[in-house]
């Protein structure tokens, strides 16, 4: 604040205070008793007068001890301009001194956990305990609260892993996050209905499940040249571009035929939004341990 | 003095009484307009593209902003929950500003970037679909209306004579680049871009 806004803020506020103590002085000079009088305003309306009776007490001195106490307040406070208050308080160093206290008694913990590897840490009981905490705060909104994931979001229990399941590759995904992307119809853009519905056959054959088993052998061919790139010629997917297992009957978009032709003719797109910048390290560490105990 | 004089002179009552309701005003709000920390924006922000000032209007007229604030205080419960508090250099550029005093929901000052689109999508259309116990209404008519860009243009006019520095190029291109698209990709454009300025470091 300049020092012409600082001047005038300072002249306003003790011109309040102080004009309010002077108003209130002055107006009570002729009544220092709080005996009541006979001696009214000196108008009359309708017969109604009004007596001239001083303040009462009470409210006399609340008042003073309201002034008393804004002056008290503007010493300690900042409250006048660029002056600091002799409590030196701010907004900000209240939070700093909040987070230093927090740090003081939970740094060593998370310092001590952050450095344990991820699968020892998954067998530390306080630390899951803690990891649960900050699963519930910071994942459940997509993966839900027991982790069992819903569509578009993978559950977590199964041991099937989009991406890897190592602590390594949790980490990753944590820290980095992933971007999934099924392009429409895979590599194969002019694939016809007609292909569609035969490589959908020949995936739900993984899985013993093809609607119309004559179109299964036409539809490893198109497989071959459209998803094979990805999903590998097994079909048991590839964890470096997190294309899914389709062998294994764990579906991320549904598993009958109609969900699974919508995802082979529009594609799909997905993300899991990278944590590195909201929580720390010793978090991230933890998070980690907990998503690995849920399948170790 | 006698309470009789400004009791009977009207005039002089008139001027004590605006003088004593201004005093407020004049002390606490005044010296804003004037305050380097409160109207400097934060270093790189920059005022919302079109299609993020149309998504923010659907914001406000979905009455978001009724139920979610976008305002972290400086306490360690918020911070550790939203991010960093909120700093006015980042504010700026609102008009209105959206900080809303009633959170239903959640605040949303650092929501960008914190979900992906597909969940933003999913939530919005059927929030009970992702989050079972929330109270929140759904708003399935973004998927199916168009952005109205008739009006793009002149919005950003109005900002840049407030003072928000678009360019006439932006300006000349808004109307395009929101036309054809849906309510939604505008208003997840709006939303995942809020609060990504400051680092969010819990």
């Amino acid at each position: 604040m300049t020092t012409f806004w600082s001047i005038w803020v300072t002249v306003i506020m003790l011109g309040t205070i102080f004009g309010c103590t002077w108003l209130l002085l002055s107006t009570r000079k002729s009544q220092t008793s709080d005996v009541e009088t006979d001696r009214t305003m000196g108008h009359s309306f309708d017969g109604i007068e009004e007596y001239d009776n001083p303040l009462p007490k009470w409210w006399f001195y609340l008042f003073m001890s309201t002034i008393v106490f804004s002056l008290g307040y503007l010493a300690l406070y900042p409250g006048l301009g660029n002056y600091k208050g002799l409590l030196g308080w701010t907004s900000v160093n209240q939070w700093e001194a909040e987070v230093a206290e927090a740090d003081a008694l939970y740094g060593p913990i998370y310092a001590q956990y952050g450095k344990t590897a991820v699968p020892e840490l998954a067998k530390v009981d306080d630390a899951m305990k803690l990891g649960q905490r900050l699963f519930a705060i910071n994942c459940t909104v997509c993966h839900g609260s027991a982790a069992r994931g819903q569509v578009g979001f993978p559950n977590l229990t199964d041991t099937d892993w989009l991406y890897g399941g190592s602590p390594e590759a949790i980490l990753h995904t944590l820290n980095n996050g992933r971007m999934g992307v099924m392009p429409a119809k895979g590599v194969m853009p002019n694939m016809t209905d007609t292909q569609v519905d035969q490589v959908v056959n020949y995936v739900l054959s993984f899985s013993d499940r093809a609607k119309d088993p004559a179109s299964v052998e036409a539809g490893k061919a198109v497989f071959m040249q459209g998803c094979a790139a990805c999903h590998g010629a097994d079909g048991k997917g590839m964890q470096a571009v997190g294309a899914p297992n389709l062998t294994d009957n764990v579906w991320l978009y549904g598993s009958n035929f109609d969900w699974i032709r919508q995802t082979v003719i529009h594609g799909r797109q997905n993300q899991m939004p990278a944590q590195s910048g909201r929580l720390s390290q010793d978090q991230i560490q933890i998070l980690a341990a907990y998503v690995y105990s849920m399948s170790n | 003095m006698k309470h009789e004089i400004v009791e009977k002179n009207i005039g002089l009552m008139i001027v004590l009484i605006m003088l004593t309701i201004s005093g407020g005003f004049l002390a606490e709000v005044v010296p804003l307009f004037f305050l380097k920390s409160v109207n400097e924006p934060i270093d790189g922000l920059e005022p919302l593209a079109a299609l993020e000032l149309e998504g923010r209007d659907i914001y406000i007229r979905e009455g978001c902003h009724v139920c979610h604030t976008q305002q972290i205080r400086p306490f360690r419960a918020e911070t550790e929950r939203y991010g960093h508090y909120s700093v006015a250099g980042e504010f700026v550029y609102d008009r209105p500003f959206l900080w809303g005093s009633k959170r239903t929901g959640p605040d949303l000052a650092r929501v960008g970037g914190r979900y992906s689109d597909a969940w933003q999508r999913q939530h919005l259309y059927n929030p009970r679909s992702v989050v079972p116990e929330s109270n929140m209404p759904a708003f399935p008519w973004l998927f199916e209306d168009l952005v109205n860009h008739n009006g793009t243009a002149a919005k950003l006019t109005g900002l840049q004579t407030l003072g928000v520095p678009y360019t006439d190029e932006q300006i000349a291109l808004a109307a395009a680049s929101v036309e054809g698209k849906f309510e939604i990709e505008a208003l997840l454009a709006y939303l995942q871009q809020l609060g990504t300025v400051l680092p969010n470091k819990r």
